[in-house]
């Protein structure tokens, strides 16, 4: 199968490559990008003018909510291409937790029998999560297992971390870790300051974060391990990473498309829809969250996708389950950042494409000749408004809905296979 | 859920009573003047007045306290309304029925009026934007965040015994982060135009963000009183009393109880108020609860015809559908 995608403007952000050319595509890899070959013969031709040619997309926190609910992947997936994602990572705070090999293998075969995005699983870094005793990683990691995480917080026992990273540094796996302290998060479930003070809100300290990451970036000195800190959510945090960087450690880090627009302030009258994981902080750390991506400090932008169910959500402020649904609204919500911020779009995608996949050392998220035809074709004008009907996703609730965003996909491409838009 | 008042309908008019927060200056005189008029009904013959006759008023108790849903009971029977009593935490929150579900059960038992307790902070305004454009909901409490009948109350019993709120210094003094008490005072203090609040307490039982709230912050007791027309001490709740908030009820008792001694710093014609119940010993001394200065009893018989006030006032705003 030969594919020409032709005449759009093709935005490859690791080439730095941003003009109208001609992307071709065999079988399912890139054969090139700009001039089509004279003697490319295609099957099938997308007519772009108008539109961008991208990577698809690599999102690097999506909960399909597999294992757990049957037939619940299927339709995330749905929600990931129409989103022009097309590789998910899959965190493993799952029901049962991701922690044996027996499960990694069922998600995967799911994943490709939904003919959906890619999958990367993450491995519970601990057994059951509980944080401890280790997960048997290495092995779960020849299940194809990219990474290992402990969601939430980081173990309670700053000993099991330690072990963690020596562990993980034998077999060069890398952890990828929440930076919460338990003991100072507690109950709590808005950002310290005077929202949460004023609405009478259990919070959550900056020290929460802080105290983590210092304690992350100790480990590593000691160990060496490589790290991906993932959900930042505050100045001070984004600060201590910027300066582990400039030390040289092996770090990288992402932020959640929501944490890029919303601040605590937007919670207004208890609305459940703004109850998320990390709380939503003050606007000072939300432009601290702006600058961090601008110089890099901040390599990705991930969804933090979660499908939650009205049951789950219509409750008390502080009884919601935190999350969104957000796989659909990743796209038009960077190129909503972008143009706030008059970041050009180059750059912009690159949060969610070829800085991602340089996280997972996969050679997605770039439009190079020989790589994965993993491409989204989308119409950056194109507005529509979120509303359930709009969204793919089981989930419906997100703090955008109701809102009018500009930007969907019309083609989403997986390994050259046409998923969206065929 | 907008950023739009909940509490207020498209007149400006109080709907639901959720916070003292946002509440207009007219719509606070106008349920104290309104209070002013039912003073009097508790000492006449017949106690009550027909404003809710034919209204069904649900006391949705979700956390338990039989003080205040007995005072809201009286000033609902008082202005003649049905009134039903919900043990919720015995009943359906048990059998794991959720709240909203359990709301619109009893809404299609024809409720008017739903008053709430509620553990969780925000409760009342999920219920508030659930019900029916008829049902209005007054909060009776819920989690950290708002007490707004106690609230007015209390501005209720600063108005009888200070007259005008636009000279007075006003302390709250105690677990200001754990009370939904001290924030609904607050912000009626703020809005009323009393020019210097303070809050004073260890920094572990005060919240962040009270200077943005227009507070002024002490953790001295002696200097947080000194000069002050009024003092509201706030009830610290047995689980607080030791742990890592705070050593010791003796300790409290020590820096931060209400003694006579310390009392004498305030203004000599200071009067001190206490939402209830007390701990004597702990947050404040029996000679002061005891004392001239205390206003505490007063507060409650207030409490009653201010809680008709709201009721009435609620009830006989209308939203359109």
């Amino acid at each position: 199968m030969r594919i020409l995608i032709t005449k759009g403007r093709v935005i490859d952000p690791a080439s730095g490559l941003d003009r109208v050319a001609d992307v071709c595509i065999t079988d399912n890899r890139l054969a090139a990008v700009g001039e089509r070959p004279a003697d490319f013969r295609p099957d099938r031709t997308i007519d772009a003018a108008g539109l961008i040619v991208a990577p698809g997309l690599v999102d690097l926190c999506a909960r399909m909510m597999e294992p757990g609910t049957e037939g619940a992947l299927k339709v995330e997936m749905q929600a990931a291409l129409a989103g022009g994602v097309t590789g998910v990572v899959c965190p493993p705070d799952t029901d049962p937790p991701l922690d044996e090999p027996g499960l990694v293998r069922m998600l995967r075969q799911s994943s490709r029998a939904s003919a959906g995005a890619r999958t990367y699983p993450l491995g519970a870094l601990t057994a059951g999560l509980k944080g401890e005793t280790l997960a048997e990683i290495e092995t779960l990691s020849q299940t194809g297992c990219v990474a290992f995480m402990q969601t939430r917080s980081l173990p309670h026992d700053n000993s099991v971390l330690l072990q963690a990273m020596r562990y993980a540094k034998t077999f060069e796996l890398p952890l990828w870790l929440r930076p919460v302290e338990d003991t100072l998060a507690g109950a709590g479930v808005a950002a310290a300051g005077a929202v949460a003070g004023r609405l009478g809100l259990p919070s959550i300290p900056v020290a929460a974060e802080t105290v983590a990451l210092q304690t992350i970036f100790e480990l590593q000195r000691a160990t060496g391990a490589r790290v991906h800190i993932c959900r930042l959510s505050s100045q001070k945090g984004i600060e201590l990473v910027r300066l582990a960087k400039r030390e040289g450690l092996p770090v990288t880090a992402d932020v959640t498309i929501h944490h890029v627009h919303l601040i605590d302030v937007d919670i207004g009258y208890f609305d459940p829809r703004f109850r998320l994981d990390p709380p939503l902080r003050s606007a000072r750390d939300r432009d601290a969250i702006i600058a961090g991506l601008a110089d890099g400090t901040i390599d990705a932008i991930c969804s933090d996708h979660a499908p939650i169910g009205d049951d789950d959500k219509q409750l008390p402020f502080g009884e919601a389950a935190p999350g969104a649904t957000a796989l659909e609204t990743l796209l038009p919500l960077t190129l909503k950042w972008a143009s706030e911020n008059k970041v050009p779009l180059v750059q912009a995608l690159a949060k969610v494409t070829s800085r991602p996949a340089e996280v997972l050392g996969e050679d997605t998220g770039r439009l190079t000749v020989g790589a994965k035809a993993d491409v989204v074709v989308f119409d950056p004008e194109q507005s529509w408004r979120v509303t359930a009907d709009a969204l793919k996703s089981a989930g419906k609730t997100t703090p955008f809905s109701g809102y009018e965003l500009q930007g969907r996909a019309r083609y989403t491409l997986v390994g050259g296979d046409i998923r969206l838009g065929g | 859920m907008g950023t739009r008042n909940p509490q207020l309908n498209s007149n400006g008019e109080l709907h639901h009573l959720l916070s003292t927060e946002g509440l207009p200056k007219a719509v606070i005189e106008r349920i104290l003047s309104t209070a002013d008029s039912f003073i009097n009904v508790a000492e006449r013959e017949v106690k009550s007045v027909p404003l809710l006759r034919g209204k069904s008023v649900f006391n949705l108790f979700f956390e338990n306290s039989t003080r205040t849903r007995t005072t809201f009971e009286i000033a609902a029977r008082r202005l003649s309304a049905d009134v039903f009593n919900l043990d919720i935490v015995r009943s359906s929150a048990a059998k794991g029925e959720s709240l909203l579900d359990t709301i619109d059960n009893l809404s299609a038992m024809q409720a008017d009026m739903f008053v709430v307790r509620h553990a969780t902070s925000g409760a009342p305004y999920l219920i508030a934007q659930h019900v029916a454009p008829h049902i209005h909901v007054i909060n009776a409490g819920d989690g950290r965040h708002a007490h707004p009948t106690q609230g007015l109350l209390d501005m209720y019993t600063i108005r009888h015994y200070k007259k005008d709120f636009t000279n007075l210094t006003v302390a709250i003094v105690g677990d200001i982060l754990h009370s939904r008490v001290a924030r609904s005072d607050i912000h009626a203090l703020t809005t009323l135009g009393v020019p210097e609040v303070r809050a004073v307490g260890p920094l572990t039982l005060l919240p962040a963000g009270l200077e943005e709230m227009g507070l002024r912050v002490f953790t001295k007791l002696e200097e947080g009183i000194r000069g002050a027309d009024v003092i509201i001490m706030l009830r610290l709740q047995n689980e607080r009393m030791k742990g890592a908030l705070l050593p010791s009820a003796q300790e409290y008792f020590s820096y931060y109880g209400l003694t006579p001694e310390k009392l004498a710093l305030a203004k000599p014609d200071a009067i001190v108020m206490h939402p209830g119940p007390m701990n004597r010993g702990v947050e404040i001394d029996s000679r002061v609860a005891d004392g001239a200065a205390s206003v505490i009893l007063p507060q409650v018989t207030f409490g009653i015809a201010v809680r008709m006030a709201a009721l009435s006032i609620a009830a006989s705003s209308s939203r359109m559908q």
